[in-house]
């Protein structure tokens, strides 16, 4: 009897044994994997930092991965050639920050509102309009951008940055989180709490659902700025001075002839221009990452 | 039953507020959004160019516009055709090693049994170039892949390729480093939503088939990749959608600056790069004709694959 069990237990041990080995090395393989799909996530940006302080003609002879000297160099190039484009660094910076700050604030304002509106009211028509917004959410809007430029060119908004500003007042998918958002996490009883208290309408939007829904615009206004920040396509058809630049637009200039030869200039160019983004997602990596996933469950 | 009546009669007595709250929103989507697009409908039917730098416009036309989309001069498949077999090419590369990434990293990150640490850096980092502006990157690699690129070097050191100029003379390196940089920059995206969409599904449907003796690979194919259906369609719609529009990366990455024309030879022109080059080339009518094909297209695609995958959900139900 004895003896049975004893020989039971090593069985079971010994399965446990080559169980929990099995269960090791597929723990070795998969971080491994992991390991090198971090490393090729960052190799691009750790290339660039160190071209960034390389002298042109040793990054044309080949590959390093050990900084050099030249990164106060290569800026004063950058910044002479970038003085003949019409716009300097910090004025694209500053074009894409008057565009995209009121832009994101804009959205953010709007999508609430119009969100509470189909929450808190019941009107005629809410149920068509709301089936309108789910039915435009996916309508991409670059299939509209021929009639939008003719369109702006009428109102005379052609080079302007208001043709960029305003549009931002309608972002359905927007609009439809913050109403997903709002049924989970807002109750209309302190609404109406603040109705007989004599609140009006607007005041109780402003002072009470707003706030509410906090969480869910510091989400969304992440989203959104970055969007707003890294666009290209729109301005790029819709701006034309020079000096109206945004930092995207101003990245593209050093695809130009201006630039091809020097690649120091090039790199550190590159990297001013992605360094704020890096530091903004080391801050809030955390927020964009749960964010993604509450944005993608939609149905 | 009585407190409903009186809450509905509530709302309906403030319901007026409603409209007030909603049409900041339907006004400027009425003007900057809708009435752009009806705008770009009528504009494909009438007969815009440029001429000696003097607009033109020739009035009502049927079928010009879309028949020079359609058939090119030289009975050769015209431009927008090509950029439409661009776009395709350079999405599928992109999403098929995504989609399949982004599955096996779900599981892997998901399981219970082979608890990987640091799974929140390592999500983190995956992401990162999702976030950053996509011009940027496109001229970062293209700067790597270039002539005397540090990438170029490499491959040339290995004695893979001979020439300093493989990657940007050749059609198929070049869309297939576009593909990748697609691939790269989002595949950290799908695996976020596919671990959120593997964690949504009932934990106690594992443990059964635990129960049950199934092996993972069991467990993947008849819980796993069933449960996820929704959202892997609306991963797929999505990315879909996106990569129709796909115009930051390719713009940059393999140009000629001066026509933004991709290359060699357009065969790195999107469409999105096409209707822009039509714009400013002042041919608004054929750009217009491109950009309602494009929306027809994706519409068409969009609905296709809500229909097919419904009507499958259906008769999974009905066999259950």
């Amino acid at each position: 009897m004895s003896n049975d069990k004893i020989s039971v237990s090593t069985a079971t041990r010994m399965e446990d044994a080559s169980y929990s080995r099995k269960i090791l090395a597929a723990k070795i393989f998969r971080i491994t994997i992991c390991v090198i799909l971090c490393i090729i996530s960052l190799f691009p940006f750790y290339l660039m930092i160190i071209n960034a302080t390389r002298y042109t003609k040793d990054i044309e002879t080949g590959i390093s991965f050990i900084p050099s000297g030249f990164f106060i160099q290569n800026w004063n190039t950058l910044m002479e050639k970038s003085a003949g484009l019409g716009t300097s660094l910090w004025g694209a910076i500053l074009n894409s920050a008057i565009i995209t700050f009121p832009g994101t604030i804009l959205t953010l304002y709007f999508s609430t509102m119009t969100a509470y509106g189909f929450f808190a009211y019941n009107f005629k028509g809410r149920k068509f309009l709301w089936a309108f917004i789910m039915a435009v959410m996916m309508v991409p809007g670059q299939v509209t951008i021929v009639g939008f430029l003719r369109f702006m060119q009428t109102l005379g908004l052609y080079d302007n940055f208001l043709a960029l500003i305003i549009p931002a007042i309608a972002a359905p998918t927007v609009v439809f989180f913050m109403r997903q958002y709002m049924t989970g996490a807002f109750s209309l009883e302190i609404v109406e709490a603040a109705r007989i208290d004599g609140a009006n309408e607007f005041r109780i939007f402003n002072t009470i659902a707003l706030p509410l829904m906090k969480p869910a615009i510091a989400t969304q206004a992440i989203f959104a700025f970055i969007a707003s920040w890294n666009n290209l396509f729109t301005p790029n058809m819709l701006l034309a001075s020079p000096d109206k630049a945004t930092l995207p637009m101003f990245v593209q200039q050093m695809r130009t002839e201006q630039f091809t030869i020097d690649y120091g200039a090039i790199y550190i160019g590159l990297f001013i221009t992605i360094l704020p983004l890096i530091i903004v997602y080391l801050f809030l990596s955390k927020y964009i990452v749960a964010g993604v996933a509450l944005g993608g469950v939609k149905d | 039953m009585a407190t409903q009546t009186v809450k509905k009669h509530k709302t309906i007595e403030y319901g007026r507020y409603g409209y007030l709250f909603i049409a900041p929103f339907f006004i400027v989507y009425l003007v900057f959004q809708l009435w752009p697009l009806i705008y770009t409908f009528i504009l494909s039917f009438q007969d815009i160019y440029v001429k000696y730098g003097d607009e033109i416009n020739d009035g009502f036309t049927l079928t010009k516009n879309y028949a020079s989309v359609f058939v090119a001069n030289d009975g050769t498949a015209s431009m927008a055709i090509r950029t439409f077999g661009n776009t395709a090419i350079i999405w599928i590369f992109n999403f098929i090693p995504q989609i399949l990434l982004s599955l096996l990293l779900a599981v892997w990150l998901t399981d219970t049994k082979v608890k990987l640490k640091g799974a929140g850096a390592f999500k983190v980092m995956v992401y990162l170039p999702n976030v950053i502006t996509a011009a940027s990157i496109s001229i970062l690699f293209f700067s790597m892949f270039g002539p005397n690129g540090p990438l170029t070097k490499l491959v040339m050191d290995l004695g893979w390729i001979d020439n300093n100029r493989f990657f940007i003379d050749n059609a198929a390196p070049t869309r297939g480093i576009i593909s990748f940089i697609q691939f790269w920059m989002w595949y950290g995206n799908t695996t976020l939503l596919l671990i959120s969409g593997v964690l949504g599904i009932n934990p106690s449907i594992f443990e059964a088939s635990d129960i049950d003796g199934c092996t993972g690979w069991q467990k993947f194919i008849h819980i796993t990749l069933p449960m996820l259906r929704p959202i892997m369609l609306y991963v797929l719609v999505t990315s879909l959608i996106g990569g129709l529009q796909m115009y930051d990366i390719p713009s940059l990455f393999n140009v000629n600056m001066n026509t933004g024309r991709g290359m060699p030879d357009d065969a790195s022109t999107t469409v999105t790069m096409y209707i822009r080059f039509l714009t400013k080339t002042g041919n608004f009518g054929r750009a217009a004709a491109v950009s309602v094909i494009l929306f027809l297209v994706t519409l068409i695609l969009s609905v296709l694959f809500f229909v097919f995958m419904g009507d499958r959900d259906k008769k999974a139900k009905k066999k259950g």
